[in-house]
C-alpha cells in the first residue's frame, strides 16, 4: 500500500490502530535500498480494534495448510484476553498488510507470532489506560478479561468496542513491550481447532483457483514441447473464427482466453506452433553424474564453522573408515490445488487472486513486468490448497494477468496437473559423498562431507568430530528447482544418518548406540532417547532409527518395515519424538507431524521426476506417485512441550528423519543398503539381493 | 451445445452447454459451485468426487450429457439447509484437514461409503478412499473422522 493508500485506510478506520513503524527487524529483511524504507513507506497497520470491538490482525503471511492462521489468532487473542472467535485475521492481501518476506522456513511461529503479541499487548494496554481514564482510577487497578476492562472492587466493566467508540487513536508497537510468557499462555499452548474449518467442510471456502469477477475469461498458456524451446512461429487462424475466444502473443509467449473453459482449451488445441528446441542432454538417468560435472564453482561453499581439525589425522587414526555416495531425486510438490491465479486490472491497477507464500515478492515481479509501480498491484492469497515450498513464485499471476491485460477483462488462469507436474519448480536433486573415520569404540574422528546441488541446509552434523570439513557445490541443474519442505535437511539428514548407520554396522555397534556416543546435543538427545523408548527399540527386527536438528525443531524418527514376498516394502509404523520449544496447539502440531511423515513416505520410498529431452516423463499423477490410504502406517507422535524455550516453526523439520529411518530398518530387515532417494521406485526385487551400488541409484 | 437438464443438489436446471464439457467444470463454472474441486483431471485424486444417483463419481472425467437426468449432488448439497452431514461434524471434531483442498472430495466418499457400510472397518475405510489424495497427509486424521462419524450415526439412528 502507498503512503497516500494507507493513510486513506487510517483515516476511515475507527477506534484503536496500533501501528508499527520502521522497526529494525523488518526493515533488515526487507531487502530495501536505503532511503527506499522512510518512515511513510513502512507505515501500516497491524491491529485495529473497531467501534464495534472487532478486533482484526493483519499479516503478511499466508495460511496453506499449516494452520498459521489458527495459531497467530491464538497469540493475539492470548495478549488481549479475549476469545479466538472475536479476532479476525487479514493474510496475504498487499493493499492491507504489512509488508512481508513471505511465508517459508518455518518463520511464522518463531516471528510472527511475537510480533503480533507485542501489537496486541500494545493495544490491550491502551485500552486499559481509556479505562483508567474513564473510570478516573489508576490503570493498575484495571484487570483485562473476556474482551472487557474490569474494575472489580467496584464491579464496572466496559467491553473493548465500547472503549474504541468514538476514539481515534494510534499508537507504535512497543519494541520492548513485555509479552506473555508460555507458562502463562492461557490461549495459546492448548489444542484449538482450525479456525474457519467449517468453511472448508462445507465448500464453502473459496481458493484462488474459485475466485469469480464479473465478465471473467478464462485462460489458456501455450506451453513449448520440451524446456528451453522457444516460439519460432505461430498459425493462429485456427482460433481467428472462433467467437467467444481470442488468442494473445506477446513474444514468446502465447495464450487464448475464452468464454468458457472448454472453448479456451479447443482455442488453444487449434494453435499452430513452430518451436524452435535446444539441446537437453540430462536426464534422470545420467543426473547424478552430470551434476558433479555442472558445479559453478570449483571450490564450492565451505559450511560455517565446519572445517577445522585435520582429516588426514582423523582418517589415520581411526579403526573404520567408510567412503560412501549418496543420491536424492528431483521431486515435485504436488500441492492438490495447482497454480491459480485471477487477474484483474482496473483504471491502470491490477489487482490478482493467487496462492502463493510470497505475496508481495509476487506483487514486485508483477510491478516490474508491467512497468507499473508497486502501489497500482494488489495481490491478495486466499487461504491455498498447499504449498509445502513449492509456490515461492508468481508465474501463473504473471501469465493471469498478461492474458487479463491483453483482452481488457478479468481472466481465471488454473494450471493443469500437467503444467504443475512440469512448469513448476523441483525439490532439488543431489549427490553427497560422505567420507569418514571412527575409533573401536564408534566415536567419530574424522568426518567430510559434501553435498553437490541439493542444498546446504542442515549440512553440519550434530555429532562430535574433532576433524571436519563440510562443502557444499552449487550446480547448474538441468531442471528449474527450488524450495521444498525442509528443503536440503531432508537430503542431507538421509546422508549423514544412513551413514551412521553404516559406520554402526562396520563398528558392530547398535544404531541407537552410536548416536548416543555422539551426541552432546541435550535437546536432541532427549528427543532421540523418546522415540527409542515409544518405539521399543531393540525389540523388533525391522526397525531403523534418526535424529536431526533444523530450524530450531528436534526431531528423531524410527520406522519399521514389513517385505512382502515380491520384494514390496511397506511402512508399518512411524514413531516421531519432536521438540521445538513451547508447544503453540498441541494437536495442530500432532496434524504438522503426522503429515510431514506421510508426505516423507513418498520421498524415501517411490517418488521421482523422471525426464530426458527436456520434457518431464512423470507428468501426471498416474505416473508420478505419491502416498496415498494403503501407505499409511501406525503413526505415534512423542511431543516434548519446553515451556522454558521459545516456540520454533513446526511444518518442515519432522520430515527429515523419515528416510533414513526407513533405509535403516530395510537394512535391519533385509541386509540390503540402498543409499540413494527413492529407496524402492519399483519395490527390493530389482536389487536382486545385491545392495544397491553407491551413486548408482535403486536399478 | 445442447439444452440439458441437470439434478444438482435437489434442483432442476436446463442449461445450453456442450455436452462433452465435464460435469466438473460444469458445476464450478456454470453453477459456481465451487467446492468440487479439480486436482488431477484423471480421476486419480477425487478431489472432484461428487454423488450421482448416490454413487461416488469422478466429475472430472464424468461428462455433463453423461449426469444429464440423474441426481447430482456436490459437497454444497451435503448440508442442506446448514445441517451438517455426521461426516463433516467429525472432520472437524478431529481436525481431519491441513489445506483443506481435499476435504469436500473426502467428505462426498466418505458420506456414499457409511451410507453402503454404516460399519466400516479401517480396512474397508481405508480400500473406499485409496482413490483420495490428501497431500497434507491428514489420512490418519480421515479414518478416524469416519469411524467417528459412524458412532454419530449410529447415536442418530438409536
Amino acid at each position: 500500500m502507498s503512503a497516500v493508500d494507507r493513510r486513506e485506510f487510517l483515516q476511515l478506520a475507527g477506534g484503536v490502530i496500533v501501528l508499527l513503524t520502521a522497526p529494525p527487524m523488518f526493515a533488515q529483511e526487507s531487502g530495501r535500498r536505503p532511503g527506499e524504507g522512510s518512515i511513510p513507506q513502512t507505515l501500516s497497520a497491524w491491529l485495529n480494534i473497531a467501534e464495534d470491538g472487532t478486533i482484526t490482525i493483519y499479516t503478511g503471511k499466508v495460511e496453506v495448510g499449516q494452520n498459521a492462521r489458527t495459531s497467530l489468532t491464538q497469540a493475539a487473542a492470548d495478549e488481549l484476553h479475549v476469545p479466538m472467535d472475536s479476532v479476525r485475521l487479514v493474510m496475504g492481501d498487499t493493499d492491507l498488510v504489512p509488508w512481508d518476506m513471505g511465508t517459508f522456513g518455518s518463520r511464522t511461529t518463531p516471528a510472527m507470532a511475537p510480533q503480533i503479541r507485542r501489537a496486541a499487548a500494545t493495544a490491550r494496554d491502551m485500552l486499559q489506560d481509556l479505562a483508567a481514564e474513564q473510570w478516573s482510577i489508576d490503570r493498575a487497578a484495571v484487570v483485562m478479561g473476556d474482551g472487557k476492562a474490569i474494575h472489580p472492587p467496584t464491579n464496572r466493566s466496559i467491553t473493548f468496542g465500547a472503549l474504541a467508540k468514538g476514539q481515534k487513536l494510534v499508537q507504535t508497537i512497543r519494541h520492548d513491550e513485555s509479552i506473555t510468557p508460555p507458562e502463562k499462555w492461557a490461549v495459546a499452548g492448548r489444542s484449538a481447532p482450525k479456525v474457519n474449518a467449517a468453511d472448508f467442510v462445507t465448500g464453502k471456502h473459496r481458493y484462488a483457483s474459485d475466485v469469480k469477477r464479473d465478465g471473467m475469461l478464462f485462460g489458456k498458456v501455450l506451453r513449448p514441447p520440451a524446456f528451453g524451446a522457444t516460439l519460432a512461429a505461430l498459425d493462429t487462424t485456427g482460433v481467428s473464427g472462433m467467437a467467444g475466444a481470442a488468442v494473445v502473443r506477446d513474444g514468446n509467449f502465447a495464450g487464448v482466453v475464452a468464454v468458457r473453459p472448454p472453448l479456451a482449451a479447443t482455442a488453444l488445441g487449434a494453435l499452430k506452433p513452430q518451436w524452435k528446441l535446444i539441446p537437453q542432454p540430462s536426464t534422470s538417468a545420467t543426473i547424478y553424474d552430470d551434476l558433479r560435472k555442472l558445479t559453478t564453482n570449483e571450490l564450492g561453499v565451505r559450511a560455517e564453522g565446519a572445517h577445522f581439525g585435520s582429516l588426514l589425522d582423523g582418517m589415520t587414526d581411526s579403526t573404520y573408515k567408510l567412503e560412501r555416495t549418496y543420491t536424492v531425486a528431483y521431486i515435485a510438490h504436488v500441492p492438490l490445488e495447482p497454480r491459480a491465479a485471477v487477474a484483474e486490472w482496473n483504471n491502470g491497477k491490477l489487482t490478482v487472486w493467487t496462492g502463493t507464500q510470497r505475496p508481495f515478492a509476487v506483487r514486485s515481479e508483477l510491478a516490474e513486468a508491467f512497468h507499473v509501480p508497486e502501489e497500482k498491484v494488489r495481490v491478495i492469497v486466499p487461504d491455498t490448497g498447499s504449498a509445502y515450498g513449492g509456490k515461492h513464485t508468481g508465474e501463473c499471476a504473471f501469465e493471469a494477468a498478461r492474458l487479463a491485460k491483453a483482452s481488457g477483462r478479468p481472466v481465471r488462469l488454473v494450471w493443469t496437473r500437467e503444467e504443475e507436474l512440469t512448469w513448476a519448480y523441483f525439490r532439488p536433486a543431489g549427490v553427497i559423498d560422505v567420507r569418514s573415520g571412527i575409533d573401536k569404540e564408534g566415536k567419530l574422528l574424522a568426518w567430510e562431507f559434501h553435498n553437490y546441488n541439493s542444498g546446504s541446509a542442515a549440512i553440519r552434523t550434530p555429532y562430535q568430530a574433532p576433524n571436519q570439513h563440510i562443502e557444499f557445490h552449487p550446480c547448474t541443474s538441468p531442471l528449474r528447482q527450488g524450495s521444498y519442505r525442509g528443503l536440503a535437511a531432508t537430503a542431507n539428514h538421509f546422508a549423514r544418518e544412513a551413514h551412521m548407520d553404516e559406520l554402526a554396522a562396520e563398528a558392530k555397534i547398535d544404531p541407537l548406540e552410536i548416536r548416543r556416543r555422539n551426541l552432546n546435543d541435550a535437546r536432541l538427545r532427549a528427543v532421540l532417547d523418546a522415540a527409542a523408548e515409544r518405539f521399543g527399540w531393540g525389540m523388533t527386527k525391522n526397525g531403523g532409527i534418526a535424529c536431526g536438528v533444523e530450524k530450531g525443531g528436534y526431531t528423531a524418527t524410527c520406522a519399521e518395515v514389513r517385505i512382502d514376498g515380491s520384494g514390496g516394502v511397506h511402512v508399518t509404523r512411524l514413531v516421531s519424538a519432536f521438540e521445538c520449544g513451547a508447544v503453540v496447539n498441541p494437536d495442530q502440531l500432532k496434524n504438522q507431524i503426522e503429515g510431514a511423515l506421510m508426505m516423507g513416505i513418498g520421498g524415501a520410498l517411490f517418488e521421482s521426476v523422471a525426464f530426458q529431452q527436456g520434457r518431464i516423463l512423470t507428468d501426471r499423477l498416474s505416473k508420478y506417485r505419491v502416498p496415498r490410504f494403503s501407505d499409511m502406517p501406525r503413526i505415534e507422535v512423542v511431543i516434548l512441550d519446553r515451556k522454558d524455550i521459545p516456540s520454533a516453526g513446526a511444518g518442515e523439520t519432522p520430515i527429515v528423519g523419515v528416510a533414513p529411518a526407513i533405509a535403516g530398518a530395510i537394512f535391519a530387515a533385509t541386509g540390503i543398503r540402498i543409499r540413494a532417494l527413492p529407496l524402492v521406485p519399483r519395490g527390493l526385487e530389482r536389487a536382486n539381493g545385491e545392495p544397491a551400488r553407491p551413486g548408482a541409484g535403486q536399478s | 451445445m445442447a439444452a440439458l437438464e441437470l439434478l444438482i443438489n435437489g434442483t432442476r436446471f436446463r442449461i445450453d452447454v456442450d455436452p462433452q464439457q465435464s460435469l466438473l467444470s460444469v458445476l464450478r463454472d456454470e453453477f459456481d459451485l465451487t467446492g468440487t474441486k479439480y486436482g488431477c483431471g484423471e480421476a486419480q485424486c477425487g478431489a472432484c468426487t461428487v454423488l450421482i444417483d448416490g454413487q461416488p463419481a469422478r466429475s472430472c472425467v464424468t461428462t455433463a450429457g453423461g449426469a444429464a437426468g440423474h441426481a447430482i449432488t456436490t459437497i454444497e448439497g451435503i448440508a442442506p439447509a446448514g445441517q451438517l452431514h455426521p461426516v463433516q461434524k467429525a472432520f472437524l471434531e478431529i481436525g481431519a484437514m491441513q489445506c483443506g483442498y481435499c476435504t469436500p472430495g473426502m467428505i462426498v466418499e466418505g458420506v456414499a461409503l457409511l451410507r453402503r457400510r454404516p460399519e466400516a472397518t479401517e480396512g474397508e475405510i481405508t480400500e473406499a478412499m485409496e482413490g483420495h489424495v490428501c497431500r497434507c497427509g491428514a489420512y490418519p486424521r480421515i479414518v478416524t473422522a469416519l469411524r467417528l462419524a459412524e458412532q454419530f450415526m449410529k447415536g442418530k439412528q438409536g
